[in-house]
């Protein structure tokens, strides 16, 4: 749209602007973000020289929005997914007589799902470490995940572990050692 | 009274001690300026009483002559960095250091009990002086500060043995883990107020936990994001007393036992009337606070990014007391109607953009603005980041709401008219004026020409705050406004036509006001001289950002920024002129260091005279006014 011509004029924006996307995406982001006003509402009124550019691309225009520095630095974008959904996946323990059903979008990590689970269930499940699984109790957590095949909780980062788990296991004795041991 | 028929004033008819109590009657620092300006005698006895201190620039005093003028100072206000500094529009050197108050403080072992610092630069080093050099020090309050990291709050917290508020808002901390939290020791049970809720790092939450178990008196504690569920709601059973809360992470399973704990504590926190943070949310778990919502006035989910416009909703039905609410635009128009019918109490309303950068995309539209004034009578403050603004809509908003104190409205694209019209905002921004008699504060945005600087100079009369960016087509504008407003205090200008005329025309006027800001406007260098010279109690401060690696001296060239009245103390090197403030040419590229020579007898004088902020670019009768 307004490509170089805005760069042309006195107020010389861009000898101060801070950029604020990746180096060399400007003229991405003035495609992107075109709203249909920028057409053809240049401002009327006397004879400027400012009137006769076009509105600086708002992407590049420092200190405006005026918001301030912390509040722009630390509110976080909006989510595009949906969020209503949730991610609800099928828990089962060996040995209980029905299973249950949790959304994994209400945790943030690791360690509040599996609190959860072990409050669920009525049990604890040991120390996890990368060499040997979980430690110190008769328990494995594990999942199926989207080739089918069954895999320990925790190893893969959390964002990857909720949108391949498909359902989640809790081993109980022989078989959750077995899983933890040597892999 | 007796007195009025003598001829001579003779105070010694009331001993000291007695105006002293009178004068703790007298709070407000105009009144108390004023109560200075009697007579000799009113002066020593407010001088040695005064204890509470507010500069609006911290530049307008040094540290010494503030103290030599209140040795009995025991709270001071701080105000550093310019208001346009929070948008990146002043270099980050310019200044505002914590560090010399500290020291001249210290030094002069004043009895400092509250501090309160906005826009100023505070180092660990400072923080550090501080906490051990004021044995009484209570109160510590930092808004948008920025150089410090969490060893300078370790040492507040190890030394400060009285503290009772230690209150961070939106500061730039720099985050060395949870430790300083444990540095409070066992014996630091006064606490009546924390927040860190704009600290980014870890935190000890057992330390976290101990600490609020022993503080009984605590009101207020807002939370960071590292703060999970299970955490808040052990800290709620202890505190059930608070009055203020911010949660941090607000995520856990909703058929959950932690969940129930915390649905459990949160009804018997009956004294919570005010409700900020949800940093991390999970939606499904707010109704756990639907019971408290009925009694609260302050809602603060401005930075409660997980809330969809459904959710907030559905909150909101719930608080039918708020009277100050702040919101993200993704509540949209139809939320803000939902705001309008429930909130018939709403004063103040702040409407933040989710997505500052993709104006496109914002929520709101002057639709929501209209349904708010229509439902909310008591509406006086507002500020609003929208999609787009009517001149309709505007004047309907000022035929509902009289009551504006502070209207604040920015249109996220910059130079946008009225979208049905095609029109300048002029209007619009006029009904505002015209019906609003009391307002005090205005920020204007969209497409305008003088002529809505012609209605604010014709009606906003009250005004002593305006902020203007991109807007008017010549001088004309800025002379209405400076023409008119006679209570204007600050005035801050960006990206406009206006120039040397405006700027010079009414230099007298300059003497009444605390500020000026004008960046990117078209005022030349040599005006700036001029009013240096004409007014040489006026400060005038000069930014050069421009890439040259040589400072150009031609007076037609147009200076980037120029504020005033500041001053600054002098370091060596400055340049020939010797009135007023001086550029030193630049080395590297970027910005300049301004340098001021401060004429320090008369700058003495004008300071014993007003008290207020010590902080006025001019003093007329300032002969009169010494005693």
């Amino acid at each position: 749209m307004e490509g170089s011509v805005a760069y042309d004029n006195d107020l010389n924006l861009k000898a101060t602007e801070l950029r604020l996307g990746l180096p060399g995406t400007h003229e991405e982001q003035q495609a992107v973000s075109s709203s249909t006003v920028r057409n053809n509402k240049r401002p009327n009124g006397e004879s400027d020289a400012r009137n006769e550019t076009a509105p600086p691309p708002k992407a590049q225009i420092v200190g405006w929005p005026p918001i301030r520095s912390y509040r722009k630095n630390n509110s976080q974008p909006k989510k595009t997914e949906s969020e209503g959904v949730g991610i609800y996946i099928k828990v089962s323990m060996d040995g209980a007589p029905y299973l249950r059903k949790i959304d994994l979008k209400v945790y943030s990590g690791y360690p509040e799902l599996l609190q959860a689970v072990e409050n669920m269930f009525k049990f604890t499940i040991g120390e996890y470490s990368e060499r040997e699984g979980y430690k110190g109790s008769d328990y494995a957590p594990t999942y199926e995940d989207k080739d089918g095949d069954w895999m320990l909780v925790g190893d893969v980062p959390w964002e990857m572990f909720i949108t391949s788990c498909k359902r989640l296991r809790i081993m109980k004795g022989s078989e959750a050692r077995g899983l933890g041991c040597g892999v | 009274m007796f007195w009025g028929s003598r001829k001579t004033i003779d105070m010694n008819y009331f001993p000291d001690e007695v105006l002293e109590h009178v004068f703790d009657f007298i709070t407000s620092h105009k009144d108390r300026n004023s109560v200075s300006l009697v007579c000799k005698s009113w002066y020593k006895i407010e001088k040695y009483s005064r204890q509470r201190v507010f500069l609006g620039n911290c530049y307008s005093i040094s540290p010494e002559r503030l103290i030599a003028r209140f040795p009995g100072l025991k709270s001071l206000t701080l105000k550093g960095k310019p208001h346009f500094a929070d948008f990146n529009l002043v270099p980050d050197d310019w200044g505002g250091f914590l560090y010399p108050w500290i020291k001249a403080m210290a030094k002069s072992r004043i009895g400092l009990e509250e501090l309160r610092l906005k826009r100023m630069v505070v180092s660990d080093e400072s923080l550090e002086l501080l906490s051990e050099s004021f044995p009484n020090f209570k109160s510590l309050v930092l808004v948008s500060c920025e150089g410090f990291t969490t060893d300078g709050l370790a040492a507040i917290a190890a030394n400060c043995r009285f503290l009772r508020e230690l209150d961070l808002q939106e500061n730039e901390v720099e985050d060395h883990r949870g430790y300083w939290l444990s540095c409070f020791p066992e014996s630091c049970t006064s606490l009546v107020s924390l927040n860190f809720a704009c600290l980014k790092g870890e935190i000890n939450l057992a330390s976290l936990e101990r600490l609020v178990a022993r503080s009984p008196n605590l009101k207020s504690l807002r939370l960071n994001r590292a703060v999970p569920f299970d955490t808040l709601q052990r800290l709620l059973i202890r505190a059930p007393q608070l009055v203020d809360l911010g949660t941090g992470s607000y995520i856990h399973d909703p058929s959950s036992e932690a969940y129930n704990k915390l649905k459990a504590a949160i009804q018997n926190c009956n004294s919570i009337r005010s409700l900020s943070g949800f940093l991390e949310v999970a939606p499904c778990c707010m109704p756990a606070i639907y019971p408290i919502c009925e009694n609260l006035t302050f809602l603060n989910l401005s930075y409660a990014a997980g809330l969809q416009s459904n959710e907030l909703t559905r909150l909101i039905h719930h608080c039918r007391k708020l009277q100050r609410l702040w919101i993200l635009d993704c509540i949209g128009d139809k939320g803000l109607g939902v705001v309008a019918s429930t909130c018939k109490e709403l004063q103040e309303l702040r409407v933040f953009p989710s997505d500052p950068f993709d104006a496109g995309n914002a929520a709101v539209t002057e639709e929501g603005l209209v349904l708010v004034s229509a439902g909310c009578p008591k509406l006086n403050s507002l500020l609003y980041f929208c999609q787009q603004m009517t001149n309709a809509a505007l004047i309907t908003v000022a035929k509902n709401c009289t009551n504006f104190i502070r209207f604040r409205l920015c249109i996220l694209d910059p130079i946008k008219p009225d979208p049905v019209t095609n029109q300048p905002l002029d209007e619009g921004f006029g009904a505002i004026v015209r019906s609003c008699k009391g307002l005090k504060r205005l920020s204007l945005s969209g497409l305008l020409t003088d002529q809505v600087f012609y209605y604010i100079g014709m009606y906003a009369k009250k005004l002593e705050m305006l902020s203007i960016a991109f807007a008017g087509n010549s001088d004309k504008g800025m002379l209405y406004v400076l023409n008119g407003c006679k209570k204007l205090r600050k005035l801050e200008i960006r990206d406009c036509p206006f120039g040397d005329t405006a700027l010079l025309e009414d230099m007298g006027k300059y003497e009444t006001m605390r500020s000026l800001w004008m960046s990117t406007c078209e005022v030349t260098l040599g005006a700036c001289k001029v009013l240096a010279k004409k007014m040489p109690s006026l400060n005038v401060e000069i930014i050069n950002e421009s890439e040259q690696t040589e400072f150009n001296l031609d007076d037609r060239q147009k200076v980037d920024k120029i504020d005033g009245p500041l001053s600054f103390t002098a370091p060596s090197g400055q340049e020939t002129w010797c009135f007023y403030k001086v550029m030193i040419p630049v080395s590297k590229v970027g910005i300049a260091k301004p340098v001021v020579i401060m004429r320090s007898e008369k700058y003495t004088q004008m300071v014993t005279v007003d008290g207020h902020d010590f902080w006025f670019i001019g003093f007329v009768n300032y002969e009169k006014a010494s005693v």
